[in-house]
């Protein structure tokens, strides 16, 4: 009956396939998808779901009899110190993200819907605060604004002959400034992103009902843009709440008590792992309550999701008044990155930073020093390897916890997500003791190797790969993989022949994205790091601690050279935006 | 039918989701060669009908047999790699990482042909689908229409047991779906596979199709070919959604059927029984004569006013209320035949393109 379109009668494989099919072979298919199902579980389980379990199991258990106790909690919180250090952090966070937000909001409206000059400029070193190490922004602060010797007091002093400098970094108003200025990138992207999505239309239709430009923007743009903000301030109180290495470096010699910092202090001898646990577990909730409250925020439709990026956008006309918009922005990055950035390269080409801008100071002496000493080579490769390894096994994970997710695969879909966005919720610092408590002991020991820092960053940045899957994927029509198998091929071909080879781009964005952060990564490496797996941002903490600067902005330099190499060459493969996306 | 082994047999077939039933006891029996269409209104269980035919999908009741072997059941179900199908979707599903030829080619290298046959057969199906030109060029470069050949020839290339198409036209912009329509039934003239169309566009089951199911609610309501759906609808669903029409009830009193204003001999009507009861007729409006003058003796004559009119070009569009009641018919005419709003008309019926809905 139906006429062949080669040889009359051949169609080799389509009649025998179907026709062998009734056996074993109906369940090849599926066996794989569980395999791998089952493989995705067990990987997030070890990463992720023993760590938490044996942080919350440890803090309720007697360090000696092992029964259960709530007396960590209580050496937990005995101490005034520790109360006033969990205050002292909330306060911290919440000026910390009140000036983001002054710093963040002028700069995203003025780049996303005025015609400031510069937008490219601003975009470019907000970018670059972006990668800064919020760390080596601090460091760089010592430099500018250390008492007296700082350059900016210096300079004071000098045009007013004043005998004391003007500020002082190492004060708790200091460290909220030079948190501030790392963490805005942040809530310039939220914002900016929403703003990039309201059309000039709904301003145009205030003006034509006669709201004046100032009304307008008050009453109509920002509101508008108001659940991206609060996201954003979220994101960057719970940052803030969990960071370690600016209070290590500002708060530890100004003798200011944060709760990061007192966490540290259980792991200092003798070692209270059990109290560790239980002083992180409030940490915890609050972070996971916060997250709550952002999910409620940024789910509410209705407001800029409904335009989507249709809408025209005409940029609001300053006059004048753009040239002032452009000195805030400049002021803003100036601060966060183009004096850090003069002071910390002074510093790296001097033999001390101290003496100043004299031929006699310049020196490459840091740099060779730095690249000729073993130990520092070392560290430097440790980093990079670790945060490679850990950003393909956090690709992998995430691109198959998404794949059976999306597709609804298996039974597992919810857990797998979950467990993919649970280290969103968990502080670095308390998912680096809740390694530790669940991995140091036998049989596995891996304290002190470098598979646990691989694998803590891994855990870590997880959510960031995950996200950026999903989101390929949601992007992939599946008839593009209904159509490989009703042609007669596996799933897993559909995988790697067509899934796979479309989401490069989104691959390779996820990969950088985790190693990005992971070159850097302190409060997972502080708890898990050994003598001999030591990393770049432990190495700047103790040159920091030494006082050895010149090698410190060296280092610096070194690992922002390598990021920049990276973000270009990311640039390159996926595409200009791929750092500042909302995904 | 002819009594050969259907190549597909759909036996009780049900599919719910959670609460939601999409498909409820369905029943279809497919001979080789054939084209059958699933038409109905969206959601109405027709491509989740086509997914389980597919294997995407496994009914939660009842069987599927290809060739009288079950390839689908509640328990177990022939994964869609192994059933020598091949479907082409609503969204064509071209895969934009590789050019025309190895779109096309994909399906034979799962079948291990050999290069130089592959490249021949390649070159053939390009070729009768018009695009051995474009051989070389990426999806990306490539306009819908000819996307959607990309696709038929990837689909037909592999000589599938069954061809599925999901609502392949919808993506495709008016004047491009007429043409499609037309290159699908000469593709089938020509290669006669065993073909399962879905669509909601009346116009492309009607060109496409040996028969056409009827879809609703989960059910097939009536399956026939175009020209018997047409004419003799046996549902009352089946007649509204194929083409314009009127329903009227006729009340069955001895040897005349009372309508609302007038009546006809019951004899005229051959499926209709003295003991009938109410029936109700589909006409539909093309059907039905409009005349000036009373029409002759043995013609079903009923006067009537013409109450609104329309031009569309093609046809006239009356509103006639025969009689005295409040019934409005629809009657479509051509255009030289122009009346007033007003008039005092004649309606001519023809009992035998009167249908009674039976069910």
């Amino acid at each position: 009956m139906t006429r062949s379109l080669a040889e009359p009668g051949v169609g080799p494989g389509v009649g025998s396939v179907a026709g062998r099919g009734r056996g074993r072979a109906i369940w090849r298919g599926l066996d794989l998808t569980k395999i791998i199902s089952a493989a995705a579980l067990l990987a997030l389980l070890f990463l992720v779901a023993t760590p938490v379990g044996s942080l919350v199991i440890s803090s309720l258990r007697s360090t000696d009899t092992g029964a259960f106790t709530l007396e960590n909690y209580v050496i937990a919180y005995w101490n005034w110190s520790d109360i006033q250090a969990l205050g002292n952090s909330l306060l911290y966070a919440v000026e910390v993200t009140v000036l983001s937000a002054v710093f963040a909001v002028p700069l995203a409206w003025g780049v996303s819907r005025t015609d400031m000059p510069g937008k490219g400029l601003i975009q470019v070193l907000t970018l670059g605060a972006f990668i800064t190490p919020p760390y080596l922004g601090a460091i760089a602060w010592i430099l500018l604004a250390g008492p007296n010797a700082g350059w900016l007091n210096r300079a004071w002093m000098a045009v007013t002959g004043a005998e004391h400098g003007l500020v002082n970094i190492y004060t708790f108003s200091g460290m909220v400034v030079v948190t501030a200025l790392y963490a805005f990138p942040y809530m310039f992207v939220f914002t900016s992103d929403a703003l990039d999505r309201v059309s000039s239309e709904m301003e145009e239709a205030a003006s034509i009902l006669g709201s004046g430009g100032m009304r307008t923007i008050f009453r109509i743009t920002l509101p508008l843009v108001l659940p991206a903000i609060i996201g954003g301030a979220i994101v960057v109180f719970l940052d803030t709440v969990a960071l370690f290495g600016t209070p290590a470096i500002i708060a530890l010699p100004a003798r200011i008590k944060v709760m990061t910092l007192q966490l540290w202090q259980f792991f200092e001898f003798p070692v209270r792992a059990e109290a560790a646990a239980a002083y992180a577990i409030p940490l915890v909730l609050v972070t996971a309550a916060l997250f709550a409250v952002q999910r409620v925020v940024l789910g509410r439709k209705g407001y800029i999701a409904l335009t989507g990026k249709g809408g025209v956008r005409r940029p609001t006309v300053l006059g004048p008044w753009r040239w002032v918009m452009f000195a805030y922005a400049l002021f803003v990055v100036g601060l966060a990155v183009l004096l850090p950035y003069a002071a910390l390269a002074q510093a790296a080409f001097s033999k001390a930073w101290g003496l100043g801008f004299h031929w006699a100071n310049l020196t490459f002496g840091n740099f060779s020093a730095l690249l000729a000493d073993p130990a520092s080579r070392e560290t430097i490769l440790h980093s990079f390897t670790y945060s490679a390894a850990s950003a393909c096994f956090a690709v992998v994970l995430a691109l198959a916890a998404a794949y059976l997710v999306s597709r609804r695969l298996g039974r597992f879909t919810k857990v797998l997500t979950a467990l993919c966005m649970a280290p969103l919720v968990i502080p670095g610092i308390v998912l680096a003791i809740g390694f530790y408590s669940a991995w140091s002991p036998p049989p596995l020991a891996l304290y002190g190797t470098a598979t646990i820092l691989v694998l803590g960053f891994t855990a870590r940045f997880l959510p960031i790969a995950y996200v950026n899957c999903m989101a390929g994927l949601r992007s992939l029509n599946p008839e593009m993989e209904d159509a490989v198998r009703i042609l007669g091929g596996s799933r897993t071909l559909a995988v790697t022949r067509v899934v796979v080879p479309l989401l490069k781009k989104s691959l390779v964005g996820s990969w950088l994205l985790v190693f990005i952060p992971a070159t850097r990564e302190l409060s997972v490496a502080i708890f898990l790091v050994a003598a001999h797996t030591r990393v770049i941002a432990m190495m700047m903490l103790d040159l920091s601690e030494n006082g050895s600067f010149e090698t410190l902005a060296a280092l610096g330099f070194v690992l922002l050279l390598a990021t920049i190499l990276i973000v270009m060459v990311g640039y390159r493969l996926v595409g200009r935006d791929f750092m500042l996306r909302r995904s | 039918m002819s009594e050969t082994l259907p190549r597909l047999s759909l036996e009780q077939i049900s599919c719910t989701f959670g609460d939601y039933t999409a498909v409820r006891q369905l029943d279809l029996r497919i001979a080789p060669g054939e084209f059958v269409s699933l038409l109905g209104p969206s959601g109405c269980g027709k491509t989740t009908t086509l997914r389980m035919i597919a294997g995407f999908n496994a009914p939660t009741a009842g069987v599927i047999r290809m060739d009288g072997t079950v390839i689908s059941s509640p328990g177990a179900s022939l994964p869609p790699e192994k059933r020598g199908m091949s479907m082409i979707f609503q969204s064509y599903a071209i895969w934009p990482n590789m050019t025309v030829a190895e779109n096309v080619a994909f399906g034979l290298k799962l079948r291990h042909i050999g290069r130089e046959e592959l490249r021949r057969r390649v070159d053939r199906i390009l070729a009768t689908v018009r695009l051995d030109a474009l051989a070389e060029r990426y999806p990306a470069e490539l306009s819908g229409g000819q996307q959607q050949r990309v696709a038929l020839a990837r689909a037909m290339v592999i000589e599938p047991r069954v061809l599925l198409l999901d609502e392949p036209l919808s993506n495709l912009d008016a004047s491009l779906r007429e043409e499609m329509r037309f290159e699908i039934r000469r593709l089938h003239d020509q290669f006669h596979f065993t073909t399962v169309y879905v669509t909601h566009d009346q116009g492309e089951a009607m060109v496409t199709s040996d028969r056409i199911a009827v879809m609703n609610a989960g059910r097939i309501e009536q399956i026939d070919t175009p020209f018997q759906l047409y004419t003799r609808p046996r549902t009352r669903f089946v007649a509204g959604f194929i083409g314009r029409t009127n329903l009227i009830e006729g009340i069955c009193q001895g040897e005349t059927i009372e309508f609302n204003g007038f009546g006809l001999p019951r004899g005229l009507f051959e499926d209709v029984t003295p003991g009938s009861g109410t029936v109700l007729f589909s006409v539909r409006p093309q059907s039905i004569g409009l005349h000036r003058a009373r029409p002759a003796a043995g013609v079903c004559g009923v006067a009537a006013r013409l109450m609104e009119r329309a031009f569309l070009g093609e046809t006239w569009d009356y509103l006639v209320a025969p009689g005295q009641s409040g019934l409005r018919l629809k009657v479509s005419a051509l255009p030289n035949h122009r009346f007033e709003v007003g008039d005092d008309v004649w309606l001519e019926f023809d009992p035998a393109q009167m249908a009674p809905i039976t069910e």
